[in-house]
């Protein structure tokens, strides 16, 4: 019996030949990702008790984000912590204030096909996308890694994605993962592997494909998986990195899915999902009555360039609605200097969007950009959990990045297919 | 690993709400443990003892990847849990923090007040009280040596300190 492509990195990492779901095994980790709120400051205490050093400071990569920038005196100790810490530990792949790890981590060529990879953030299943087995870790696991640079993992089964058909004029990934967070539920993957596959994934670029893979974290997956192709070495080699062997990285045509979903993208229409959970995703229209006070553009779900370039789709040469207001957090500064020197910074701001800081920024509640009392805001973010982004009361509805933008513009949520009509997408 | 506990008995969905609840969570341990699964047996906290066994339904750890879920059922003196199978992140938390988690797909014969026993290495559990055995999935050695050793953390401190002596 042939094996799937998690299966094929947990065998390599494990040492063994192959391995099946349900086994325990001990992994080599290829590369341990940190941020400033989950990384130094809780996993140092563990490693002062065992007077223990980071087993190879060149297999970490270390990004501050959550607190970035300080907004007070206790976040600005929180990146003074984690820059010493990354100077102590001769930590060289430390990303300060560069934006969110999820995006910066591939951006400076970190992933590559066949890695085993640990994230200490649980949307760590974007690095998926790279045909990377990635997976979110806690303080403790992490801290377990960096002693011994391994960890053990339950082989997990492999449930099966397959999307087809042609996305719609003003669709988007993003849609395409809120339908299947209605479909398959918050945490319905049960810590197994989501992989994406099928023609609509394999057209897709790789911020696309990154959005699948994040929000694999809502289905409670613990990877979402994309096998590598030419769209994926030629991201990584743009971004200085070294694709390896694609080819070795792939699942066998014989593997065994615990199950597969098929979704036909050309069907699909823009899906929004109402407070306070993903799953409650729908087809937009069940929502266009809903004012919103704020639209986000940000996080590492729905702002990286390409998430941009779909806002200004809709918002060049209109006008954000008075009363609503549109915040704009590129994912990174990278992103930011893309943006700029393609236009579609320009683009957003002359249509009215505040362009904030490069970090998680308002999507966790961290950075600027909260919501008061009983306000509502449509979000390009991933979750929408009850007073994540905010006061407890408020309301935080979530789409794609054409349709936060075009609920900007109309004031209320709004189909972006209406104001795409005739432009090509 | 062989000793007895009684069996505390629980539904399906136990969460990590349930477990550790948010309203206690910026507490110290002993205030959130004494309110540990409190909405679904208040009887619970006040009542357990050293050894004692939780038996759960289907995903079990629901919820946050919050290791106090784990580390308040731990004060209480819980070191097994048993259920028909547990949420990925909070398994990871039980095994890090010392704690045995089986899964087994026959929790539904074990009922409240039972005397069980369990061997992770077979993957046994025993019913003294029924006279019952029931199949769970095996820990393999490593992760035995782990939770005996009181969790991931004792462990490295241990495999450290021997390597220290060694060279
Ligand atoms: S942007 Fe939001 S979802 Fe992404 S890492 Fe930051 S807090 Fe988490």
């Amino acid at each position: 019996m042939g094996s799937t492509l998690a299966e094929k990195i947990i065998a390599k990492a494990s040492g063994r030949e192959s391995v099946s779901p349900g086994e325990f095994v001990t992994c080599a980790v290829d590369l341990a990702m940190m941020h400033d709120s989950g990384g130094p400051r809780r996993v140092e205490p563990i490693l002062k008790r065992l007077d223990a050093k980071v087993w190879d400071p060149d297999k970490v990569v270390l990004i501050t984000d959550h607190f970035v920038p300080p907004v007070d005196a206790m976040s600005a100790a929180i990146l003074d912590l984690t820059r010493k810490w990354a100077d102590a530990n001769g930590i060289t792949n430390f990303h300060d204030m560069q934006g969110i790890c999820h995006v910066v981590l591939p951006e400076r060529g970190h992933l590559s096909p066949g890695m085993f990879v640990v994230g200490g953030d649980s949307h760590s299943p974007t690095g998926g996308a790279f045909g990377s087995f990635m997976f979110g870790v806690g303080a403790t696991d992490m801290a377990g890694v960096l002693v011994t640079g391994e960890t053990w993992t339950k082989t997990p089964a492999t449930i099966r994605v397959d999307i087809d058909g042609e996305l719609g004029t003003g669709l988007s990934a993003k849609d395409i993962i809120l339908h299947l967070c209605a479909r398959i539920g918050m945490g319905g993957a049960e810590y197994q592997v989501i992989e994406y596959g099928g023609a609509t994934v394999a057209a897709m670029s790789m911020t696309e494909r990154m959005t699948l893979s994040n929000m694999a974290a809502e289905l409670g997956a613990q990877a979402g998986l994309i096998a590598a192709d030419a769209t994926t070495t030629a991201y990584i080699e743009a971004a200085g990195g070294n694709p390896g062997n694609p080819a070795q990285w792939q699942g066998d045509a014989d593997a065994k899915y615990l199950r597969t979903h098929t979704v036909d993208a050309s069907a699909l229409e823009p899906h929004v999902a109402a407070p306070h959970s993903p799953a409650n995703s729908a087809p937009i229209d069940d929502h266009s009555t809903v004012a919103v006070d704020q639209a986000y553009i940000g996080a590492c779900t729905g702002a990286k360039l390409e998430d941009l370039q779909m806002a200004a789709a809709v918002l060049k040469g209109r006008q954000v609605a008075t009363g609503t207001r549109l915040l704009l957090a590129p994912a990174s500064t990278r992103v930011t200097a893309a943006a700029a020197a393609d236009g579609t910074l320009a683009s957003l701001t002359a249509a009215g969007a505040i362009l904030m800081p490069s970090g998680c920024g308002a999507c966790a509640g961290y950075g600027a950009g909260i919501l008061a009392e009983d306000e509502v805001c449509i979000s390009s973010t991933a979750r929408n959990f009850q007073g994540r982004m905010g006061a407890v009361s408020s309301k935080v509805y979530l789409g794609s990045p054409y349709t936060v933008a075009a609920s900007a513009v109309a004031g209320r949520i709004a189909d972006p297919r209406e104001f795409l009509v005739g432009e090509t997408s | 690993m062989n000793e007895c506990g009684k069996a505390w008995v629980f539904g399906d969905n136990i969460d990590t709400d349930v477990l550790a609840p948010g309203l206690y969570m910026k507490g110290p341990l002993k205030v959130l443990a004494a309110h540990c699964l409190e909405a679904v047996d208040p009887d619970f906290a006040p009542n357990v003892e050293v050894g004692d066994v939780i038996v759960g339904g289907e995903n079990f750890g629901i919820g946050s990847s919050r290791e106090q879920a784990v580390q308040a059922l731990q004060f209480l003196g819980v070191r097994t849990l048993i259920a028909k199978n547990f949420a990925g992140i909070f398994f990871r938390n039980a095994l890090n923090f010392g704690v045995v988690a089986l899964s087994c797909a026959e929790v539904d014969k074990i009922t409240a007040g039972d005397q069980l026993s369990c061997d992770p290495e077979q993957g046994r559990i025993t019913n003294h009280t029924t006279g019952e055995t029931y199949a769970c999935d095996p820990l393999p050695e490593q992760l035995l040596a782990m939770v005996t050793d009181g969790g991931l953390v004792d462990h490295l401190e241990r495999r450290l300190a021997k390597k220290e002596h060694a060279s």
